[in-house]
């Protein structure tokens, strides 16, 4: 299905991705709609223009590639499936998100992968190719998130707070990090290359989304951040 | 610091058969066997005051009493005071305590009385005439909308359907156990109301009680995906809870066991954490993205509860949610239950519900928008008196949590957060767990709402009112005792006499 979204509001467009058969869906002329494709699952929604907030919320199992930035908290709580952002990313993407894969080619806002998780063979992906803002990581219990800073602005990979009460998962960041003030909870380091071998993969995917060579990537310095304690809270409290 | 244990426990020995019934029901470990002596001995500095054993006891030879070897007595610096500064002092730690504010603050309930018709207006016999306890959770109309060819437009935003105004209110699996879930879902399944999942997820087994489930999302998002979502017949977005306003949760690894792990969707033994704030809500604009996120996500059939404590500044708030296409409120009093909340703020922030409530329902009809949502209360509703009250006050539905564990068995000992409740409730421990038969469970949880709903028949009935409809916001039929004139002003309420 072929749709021009430019004169139509959030609930029409999913209306109609919903009513319709095809699993193939273009979408053109989109002007910020939000919670385009939530929930869906079985679908390959392909979007020009700028995508608004919310996109693929609760994602279920859809590929959505986007031509263009997209708005804040891409991927919300998504499940499975794939968010592919030819662009630059809002604010809190990946909200809670347990499952399923997103690529960014360029820079994410604050709070992205906030308080991912993972749980079994579900463990979800997040790779941002330029440089993230504050709070990367917040909360984040499970999951792996690669930031490649391929940014060219000259500012740090992450700015403040990354990994503020982190008790899970893994965040890879493609700098030494010096300068960059972690929270005491958490360990990082410089990532053994066996420990990069395990994002080899998620390198490779997003440089055959967005070009690139993934050996170039991957052959330079890695921080591994991962929390020292899955009970961050444990001693806090006395039961009274 | 030791100090002398809270409670005694007095066995009389005369009566005690040496059965080691306490023995084995205690999972504090309280009681044992002496061999040597033949005597029952007990080590009541681990005694929580739960009257398990005393309820079991065969013989009735226990009984749990309130020490009275107190510290030197003090009006400003209680016992309580005083030994919480010790722990403190001991560990470093935040107090942690559970179940409602246990404090003596004003009970508005017990301060508001009811009306009844004498001479005119009589009043009704339900016992003789069809009574209507039947409520519709979510937005109403405004005006009648017509179709293009004359005839009425009847859709309607979705609703719940209640058979009473009361609903069992969340409660997560993890915080209580599979049986105390198992009895909630099937008894509101039969009486035709709704238990709320909390925000731990759904247990794959209680699917079929999706009908009459409402499945929550927290700023944790524990067990939300497309499927639970859909599970059931309402979302409920928990922006706060009135024992903890403003504070997040946290279920302890040491919980997150098993089946409780599995539903969450997070490893074992992780802690599992539900932030403050949900992370992309900053404003009331914000929490609409939410709101229709999940409306978009299940395709509008199912209408969606925003839950608030209430706080100092719940009518401004209530304003806002419902603008933001939330089809019902749920407001949270101070005196709600928890699993486990910091002290502090459980004893000490929020506001009573009563007056919340009152002063909600005022602002949405000073501002025309108290069609646009259902407002649905909780936070220590204690009988039918109260819920006929709270619709008198203006809400459209009670939610009720300690009732419904009192019903389930809980004796009210406050100390969920061990996860060694003897009651088989707020545990996961599959001994205690199975002490709580889901069959009896459920049924005592049907016979409590079949009292309360008789008795509210009869407390309408007296007023002359057969219809829940007419009581919602009937604040004619109150009048309170004992109140101020401001307490009186915000509850909308004459004094009694006038
Ligand atoms: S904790 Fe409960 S069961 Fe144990 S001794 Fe005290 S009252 Fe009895
Ligand atoms: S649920 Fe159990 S632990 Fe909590 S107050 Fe009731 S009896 Fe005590």
């Amino acid at each position: 299905m072929k749709l021009d979204v430019s004169k139509m509001g959030f609930s029409e467009v999913n209306e109609q991705m919903r009513q319709t058969p095809d699993s193939e869906i273009t979408l053109t002329g989109c002007i910020g709609q939000r919670f385009l494709a939530a929930g869906t699952g079985g679908k390959y929604v392909k979007i020009s223009g700028i995508a608004g907030n919310a996109l693929g919320a609760y994602l279920n199992g859809s590929v959505i590639e986007t031509f263009g930035n997209a708005q804040d908290a891409v991927g919300d709580t998504m499940n499975e499936g794939e968010i592919i952002v030819h662009g630059n990313i809002g604010d809190a993407a990946g909200y809670a998100m347990r499952g399923g894969k997103i690529f960014v080619q360029g820079n994410a806002g604050y709070r992205a992968g906030i308080h991912m998780k993972a749980y079994q063979e579900k463990v979800p992906v997040m790779v941002i190719g330029g440089r993230t803002g504050s709070f990367l990581g917040e909360y984040q219990a499970g999951g792996i998130i690669i930031v490649l800073g391929q940014h060219t602005d000259g500012k740090p990979i992450v700015s403040n707070f990354p990994c503020t009460g982190m008790h899970g998962g893994k965040l890879f960041l493609r700098s030494d990090c010096e300068g960059i003030h972690f929270p005491h909870q958490v360990h990082h380091r410089a990532a053994s290359p066996e420990e990069l071998a395990e994002i080899r993969q998620y390198v490779r995917e997003y440089c055959a989304h967005f070009g690139g060579d993934p050996d170039e990537i991957l052959n330079a310095q890695f921080t591994l951040v991962t929390p020292d304690s899955g009970n961050p809270y444990k001693q806090m409290y006395v039961a009274n | 610091m030791n100090f002398y244990p809270e409670f005694e426990v007095e066995r009389n020995d005369s009566r005690c058969i040496r059965c080691r019934v306490c023995e084995r029901q205690c999972a504090n470990e309280v009681h044992w066997f002496d061999a040597d002596g033949k005597v029952m001995l007990s080590d009541e500095s681990k005694c929580v005051n739960c009257q398990r054993c005393v309820t079991l006891c065969p013989t009735r030879a226990l009984k749990i009493v309130k020490s009275d070897c107190r510290l030197r007595e003090n009006a400003n610096y209680s016992d309580q005071t005083i030994k919480e500064i010790y722990r403190q002092a001991e560990t470093g730690g935040v107090l942690l305590s559970s179940m409602g504010n246990p404090n003596p603050l004003p009970v508005y309930w017990d301060k508001i009385l009811i009306n009844a018709s004498q001479v005119t207006n009589p009043p009704i016999d339900p016992l003789r005439e069809p009574m209507e306890t039947r409520v519709f959770l979510g937005k109403k109309p405004k005006h009648i909308r017509r179709n293009a060819d004359g005839t009425l437009d009847t859709k309607l935003a979705p609703q719940l359907t209640l058979s009473m105004p009361v609903m069992f209110s969340a409660m997560s699996y993890g915080s209580i156990s599979y049986n105390a879930h198992a009895s909630l879902a099937r008894a509101a399944t039969a009486l035709g109301i709704y238990y709320n999942t909390g925000e731990g997820g759904l247990h794959e087994d209680f699917y079929q009680y999706g009908k009459n489930t409402i499945v929550q999302v927290a700023s944790g998002r524990f067990g939300v995906h497309k499927d639970y979502l859909e599970a059931g017949a309402a979302i409920e977005i928990k922006m706060g809870q009135g024992a903890k306003p403003g504070i997040g949760g946290h279920l302890p690894g040491t919980k997150a066991v098993g089946d409780v792990s599995k539903t969450r969707m997070i490893p074992e033994g992780s802690d599992a954490i539900s932030p403050a704030p949900h992370h992309d809500i900053y404003s009331i604009e914000d929490l609409r993205q939410l709101v229709y996120s999940l409306k978009e996500a299940t395709e509008y059939r199912l209408p969606v509860i925003v839950k608030v404590a209430a706080v100092h500044n719940i009518a401004a708030i209530a304003s806002g949610i419902a603008r933001s296409g939330a089809d019902i409120i749920a407001i949270d009093g101070f005196r709600g239950g928890t699993g486990a909340a910091p002290t502090r703020i459980r004893d000490n922030v929020g506001i009573p519900i009563e007056l919340a409530l009152a002063a909600v329902d005022k602002r949405l009809r000073d501002e025309g928008i108290r069609n646009n949502v259902s407002i649905v209360c909780g936070g220590s509703i204690r009988s039918a008196a109260d819920v006929v009250k709270a619709i008198a006050l203006g809400a459209d539905a009670c939610y009720i949590a300690t009732a419904a564990c009192l019903a389930m068995g809980c004796h009210l000992c406050r100390s969920c957060h061990t996860g060694k409740c003897n009651w088989g409730i707020a545990t996961q421990r599959p001994d205690l767990v199975k002490r709580l038969n889901p069959d009896i469970g459920s049924e005592r949880l049907i016979n409590l709402m079949n009292a309360w709903r008789h008795e509210i028949k009869e407390l309408m009935g007296g007023m002359g009112i057969n219809s829940i409809e007419a009581l919602r916001g009937n604040r004619l039929m109150l009048r309170g005792v004992g109140l101020t004139g401001k307490e009186l002003e915000i509850l909308g309420i004459s004094h009694a006499g006038e």
